[in-house]
């Protein structure tokens, strides 16, 4: 019996641990080793951050689903990684801290066979002063919708800023929260669904609407852009991102690496090395993602964590980490198998893997302050490398070295993004946007980097009840109910 | 001034841009113009999925 444990239950672990559970059977352990007891499905928190759902309807709890599944849930957190063993075992494992399951502050060894690494960001509020609490903890000046406790924290916010608009005129701001975030489109989603229910709780006119972000220029989303197909013209995502933020009556601030956040004030750096202040009375500011701080160590119980994982935290792969410049960057370098290159019975999903560099145009200050947009790992490509993971795990257990290692590379990966501003069936529109594929290959799609056939964007309902298909689909999914495997990542 | 024209004035930067007039707004929340959008985009979204997978 071989023994595979995943940490993380989110979107790519969960997947991973999932499928691999189905395809070895009662023959094989899974193990999931997760801090949270809920699953959330992350994309309607912005739902749930102006108070359209409540919480309750983005999370549902894992310990029942795993029960079915036959998947050992450890409600818990790694902490290292010990891939050769400890002094008097060869056998590898790693070290958990129990977070509940009524051991919480409980260590435990498990030992493995094989190890996915799924743990996603951690939210790195604190490499900005003023963001964080210093703790590790978001501060208290901004609000976030990272995870569905932030969103109801956000919400209530958001209502008590309605409420004083009614008779003052007040500002918001919604963005970035440092020079090197990805995750624009969350906050893209945010800005518009805040000016839909600024709109109907009829204090629009006396609310100031504006946009802080690392990118570039408007419409990057951490992919150096994207050009659509659109009225039968071939146009960047720039025209089509202005278009709706002059159509909502939104203003932007572009190139901007907050460095510092006081209460009801943000002080961030432009590109053109300009400094600048930025007033508000309510802020959703996103923070920089990292790696979650696992440790490694080798048989001797030396450090080996820079071995396995890069300096930002997120772990090594088979991707081609050697530094080049942008114009040498190709599709190739980008991961095919998620597999460590030291210690191959170990695999990264989903935000967890170290990428072999952005994918938006790097881009410095002046002053030397790199001000760019880190590449997203969306919940479609995450999915896909946790299920792709599971099938060469499952696989190596079952066929031993002639196992077959599953390939696929953000390269070759599309993802489907839906931005919606409001919820109401009738009344809300929706960004719906393809891309294909995320990372640009140049060699492949000469001109945009992307199929233009399949990489398209356009608002209207359409997609606003597809974001509702979504939602419905995808927890329904994670609850592994009847038919679950049919339901595509 | 027509609903679309009003943000041109408000700053220098949506002066720049394309700002979507009453059709494209109708077309955006035309039940049946939808219907068809939405039969397009899933077939769309599902191509791409079967070539990420
Ligand atoms: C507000 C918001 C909206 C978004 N909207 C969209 C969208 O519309 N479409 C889209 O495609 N993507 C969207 N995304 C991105 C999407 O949520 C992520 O791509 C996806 O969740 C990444 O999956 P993951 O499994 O890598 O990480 P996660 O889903 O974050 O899962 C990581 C898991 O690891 C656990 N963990 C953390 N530390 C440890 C540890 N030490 N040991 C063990 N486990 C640990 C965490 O508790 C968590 O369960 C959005 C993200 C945000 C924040």
């Amino acid at each position: 019996m071989a023994r595979l444990i995943v940490m993380g239950g989110g979107v790519a672990g969960h997947t991973t641990a999932t499928f691999a559970k189905k395809w070895l059977g009662s023959e094989h352990e899974v193990v999931v080793v997760t801090p949270n007891a809920n699953w959330n499905w992350i994309p309607s928190n912005i739902w749930v951050g102006v108070g359209q759902m409540k919480k309750e309807d983005v999370v549902f709890p894992l310990a029942p689903v795993y029960e079915k599944a036959g998947i050992d849930y450890r409600q818990a957190k790694a902490v290292s990684i010990h891939p050769e063993g400890k002094e008097g075992s060869d056998k590898q494992f790693i070290t958990i801290e129990y977070t509940g399951q009524g051991k919480e502050g409980q260590t435990e060894e498990l030992e493995y066979d094989y190890l996915v690494n799924a743990t996603g960001p951690k939210l790195n509020f604190d490499a900005t002063p003023g963001l964080g609490d210093g703790n590790g903890q978001i501060g208290p000046y901004t609000v976030s919708v990272c995870t569905a406790d932030h969103a109801v924290h956000a919400n209530s916010e958001l209502r008590r800023i309605f409420e004083k608009a009614k008779t003052e005129k007040l500002k918001i701001l919604v963005g970035t929260g440092h020079g090197m975030c990805t995750c624009q489109g969350a906050a893209f989603e945010y800005i518009f669904n805040i000016e839909h229910e600024a709109k109907k709780a009829g204090v629009r006119d006396n609310l100031e609407i504006k946009w802080i972000s690392n990118e570039a220029f408007l419409g990057d989303f951490g992919m150096g852009g994207l050009h659509m197909k659109v009225g039968g013209y071939v146009v960047s995502s720039k025209l089509f991102a202005e278009s709706l933020y002059a159509e909502r009556g939104v203003d932007w601030i572009l190139g901007a690496h907050v460095n510092k956040v006081e209460e009801g004030k943000v002080h961030y750096e432009q590109l053109d090395g300009t400094m600048g202040e930025e007033e508000f009375d309510f802020a959703m500011l996103i923070p920089p993602f990292a790696g979650v701080g696992l440790k490694a160590y080798a048989k001797d119980g030396s450090d080996i964590t820079d071995t396995i994982f890069a300096p930002n935290g997120f772990m090594k792969v088979d991707a081609d980490y050697t530094p080049k410049p942008y114009e040498e960057w190709k599709a190739s370098d980008w991961p095919r198998k998620y597999q460590n290159p030291t210690y191959s019975n170990m695999f990264a999903a989903g935000i967890a893997f170290a990428p072999p560099h952005i994918i938006s145009k790097p881009a410095k200050s002046p002053n030397g302050t790199p001000i760019n947009p880190t590449p997203p790992r969306t919940g479609m490509p995450s999915g896909i490398i946790g299920k792709a993971v599971a099938e060469s795990v499952c696989s190596l257990i079952k066929d031993g070295d002639n196992g077959h290692i599953h390939e696929i590379s953000m390269a070759e990966m599309g993802a489907a993004c839906v931005a919606s501003a409001g919820k109401g069936v009738f009344d809300g529109t929706a960004a719906a946007m393809t891309v294909y594929p995320v990372v640009p290959d140049f060699e492949k799609y000469p001109g945009t980097g992307r199929d233009t056939d399949y990489t398209f964007g356009e608002i209207g309902l359409a997609g606003h009840w597809i974001k509702h298909i979504l939602h419905y689909l995808f927890i329904y999914k994670a609850k592994l109910k009847p038919g679950w495997t049919l339901i595509p990542e | 001034m027509k609903e679309e024209e009003v943000n041109f004035g408000k700053s220098d930067k949506f002066n720049l841009t394309m700002i979507p007039g009453k059709f494209a707004r109708f077309l955006r929340t035309c039940v049946i113009w939808q219907f068809i959008r939405f039969l397009v985009i899933n077939v769309k979204m599902i191509i791409v999925v079967g070539k990420s997978h």
